[in-house]
């Protein structure tokens, strides 16, 4: 950097050198280094972010060792492979190998013949070979040690095969909640999680606002609203497993023939309590509300007065000037907070613990008065277990929520830009 | 120039009963302005004069903003300010607790410092505020009041091509000429100014106060500025404040632009308009 020349006429009272030493280089070095400790925090976080990702697929995907009562070639007819059998096939070596109660049981469910050719194979690989895992590996191990791997599993479990696995899978989202590892699902705990977010954002989002646009527009400085706002606040900042508590005891109990939907005529005898999925939506409602209402006031403060003036100056009633100017102008902000309240909400696991999220159904939810699992709780009740698989499927079932939520997330910030757009 | 929706507005709105009364179009008396328990306005009595523009000049924090804002009862969006005294329009007072500041503001408009089209196209910006106060007249009547609201706003050339477009992207001075043809829109009795010039480049202020000898033809006209050139260019009236010693603003003198200008009545005045004080 060129210093910038000395004036030629120097007089002591001129231009006042003595008075100042610029020292610019000193001053730009000391922005510098703030520089770059502002980059690497940003650093620090990306890669945070990364080796987050990368545990997770590490867990997802890899070899695991397989150990089949029965070998799957012997359950194959003559000459095919059993991925071949078809449903007739299947039908007869059903009836020959299991017993006849469970067979009639099978019959129930779905009739074999009406099954897809895959949904057989199924069958008999799981009704008849009853697979088991005997042992898993990461993907890094999987790739680096495949020889040691191989080497391991012939000598300790001679008779499994090692196959690599993909945890997350088709079959993986479409089934239900199991106690085997290979065939349990997650699209119990999908459901779940969708219908509690639906009732959050009816819930949430139209009473967050309208108490925003209510403490900011109309509410007047008394002691009574300062002592609202101030509670808000401090609400905004309460541990979730508080909410727990307040949904366990009102919604749970205080509101059951409601929550349970006894009184409209939702009696359902495996639910007759109020765990249900309104009880926990109810609840995260209550969770994410004071955000939502900072976010949104926030959001409100930030339209410029002068925008209001000029409504307020043609004529504008209070109504008109709220609804046509400051709302479309806070509605990008509004929706970023809510965007981010939505997405706790969704990865929220102590309150719904405590307001009772069923611990093991197989059954899908199908009103707000079902008894529910959610996501995050399907993650954290597998990754209790001691089997070692029951963590693969935990990191596939943490991909699956990861994607809906990013899915949930691009859909409101397509919405928002959509709105901001609309404005310029 | 007049205007045939002018009739046609005005006549749809007429809510509150307004004697007119013959000279003033809004007569001040006594009028005392407190913010919290400070006194920023005290004692002011005039009288604006029908279709003549008014200046009212002084220095910073004498008042004459305050003033301006309480003939439209701007002020009532501060909470804390509270009026005293009367402002006649039509002879009645304004601040009369069955006068709904929301009608006075339709028959008082306003033009803002700093210019604050609303984010949306010229089009709506124009067309916004007739329709929020019940403009009756069918798509092809608001096209007109919007066409002839720009027109007579001096913006109409500019801007024919691109009403769609927003009105932030126009130029400073386009933007001040946009919100006056708003407010022309709304056919209003009176328009107030405040500082419209303030951060406008010297040409776009020349438009403007061309502008604004065009439109006294039909409207009355306050303007506050503190470019005491432009209160003598433009005016007919002038009204100076200043401020006692415990700050509160008051009116100095008024009177006649160029008597004021020319031959002050008050030492004080002159002091100012030449530039000794203020």
């Amino acid at each position: 950097m060129n210093r910038m020349p000395e004036p030629v006429n120097t007089n002591s009272s001129g231009n006042g050198s003595e008075l100042f030493e610029t020292n610019v280089t000193a001053r730009n070095r000391k922005g510098v280094i703030w520089r770059v400790v502002f980059l690497s925090s940003t650093v620090v976080g990306v890669i945070a972010l990364i080796v987050l990702l990368l545990t997770i697929i590490n867990d997802t995907f890899g070899l695991a060792a397989i150990e089949y009562k029965v070998p799957l070639n012997e359950i194959a007819p003559q000459g095919k492979s059993i991925e071949e059998t078809t449903c007739t096939e299947a039908d007869v070596i059903l009836q020959e190998n299991v017993s006849k109660n469970r067979y009639r049981t099978l019959q129930n469910e779905k009739p074999i013949l009406e099954r897809s050719q895959t949904e057989c194979v199924q069958l008999l690989i799981f009704e008849i070979a009853k697979p088991v895992v005997k042992a898993t590996w990461s993907l890094s191990e999987s790739i680096t040690n495949e020889a040691e791997i191989q080497e391991f599993t012939a000598q300790k479990y001679p008779e499994a095969d090692l196959v690599f696995r993909k945890w997350i899978s088709k079959d993986f989202i479409t089934s239900s909640q199991s106690d085997d590892p290979l065939r349990a699902g997650i699209k119990t705990a999908i459901l779940g999680s969708l219908w509690i977010i639906l009732i959050v954002i009816l819930v949430a989002f139209p009473i967050g606002i309208s108490a925003a646009i209510y403490l900011e527009e109309y509410a007047s400085d008394n002691a009574v609203n300062r002592i609202i706002q101030t509670n808000i606040n401090n609400l905004a900042g309460v541990p979730s497993i508080i909410y727990g508590m307040l949904g366990l005891a009102f919604f749970v109990r205080v509101l059951e023939p409601i929550t349970s939907g006894a009184i409209f005529g939702f009696s359902d005898p495996t639910t007759a309590n109020g765990r249900t999925i309104i009880s926990a939506g109810l609840t995260l409602s209550l969770l994410i509300l004071p955000v939502i209402i900072i976010n949104a006031q926030e959001a409100i403060k930030a339209v410029p007065i002068s925008l209001r003036e000029a409504s307020y100056g043609l004529g504008a009633t209070k109504w008109q000037t709220i609804w046509f100017h400051v709302l479309p102008n806070a509605i990008p902000g509004i929706l970023t907070g809510t965007i981010l309240s939505i997405s706790r909400a969704f990865g929220e696991t102590a309150p719904l613990v405590v307001v009772g999220a069923a611990t093991y159904i197989t059954f899908d939810p199908e009103n707000i008065f079902s008894k529910f699992t959610t996501m995050p709780i399907q993650v954290y009740q597998w990754t209790a277990r001691p089997q070692d698989a029951f963590r693969n499927i935990a990191a596939a079932a943490i991909i699956v929520l990861l994607f809906l939520l990013l899915t949930i997330n691009a859909t409101a910030i397509y919405l928002r830009n959509r709105f901001s757009r609309r404005l310029v | 120039m007049s205007l045939s929706f002018k009739i046609q507005t005005a006549n749809s709105v007429e809510a509150i009963d307004f004697n007119p009364d013959g000279v003033h179009a809004i007569e001040v008396k006594n009028l005392n302005v407190y913010y919290g328990s400070f006194r920023a306005v005290k004692d002011v009595t005039l009288g604006i004069a029908r279709q003549k523009i008014t200046a009212m000049i002084g220095p910073s924090g004498c008042g004459k903003s305050t003033v301006l804002r309480s003939f439209n009862r701007m002020n009532d969006l501060v909470a804390i300010s509270r009026t005293e005294g009367q402002v006649l329009f039509h002879g009645k007072n304004i601040y009369e607790p069955d006068v709904d500041p929301v009608e006075v503001r339709k028959r008082v408009g306003m033009v803002f410092q700093k210019p604050n089209p609303f984010p949306k196209s010229i089009y709506e910006n124009v067309a916004w505020g007739a329709r929020i106060n019940g403009f009756k007249g069918k798509k092809s009547d608001m096209d007109n009041l919007v066409e002839q609201s720009l027109r007579r706003a001096a913006l109409w050339d500019e801007v024919k091509d691109k009403l769609d477009q927003s009105g932030l992207s126009l130029s400073g001075g386009q933007q001040q000429r946009l919100c006056i043809a708003r407010t022309i829109a709304i056919v209003p009795d009176i328009i107030l100014m405040d500082e419209p010039c303030s951060a406008l480049d010297p040409i776009s202020t020349l438009k403007i106060e061309d502008l604004m000898r065009e439109l006294v033809q039909d409207y009355t006209i306050i303007i506050v500025t503190h470019n005491m050139q432009q209160a003598a260019r433009v005016s007919d009236y002038t009204a100076f404040f200043t401020l006692t010693d415990n700050r509160a603003g008051f009116l100095m003198e008024y009177g006649d632009t160029t008597q004021l200008f020319t031959n002050p009545k008050e030492q004080v005045t002159e002091d100012y308009i030449t530039g000794r004080f203020g």
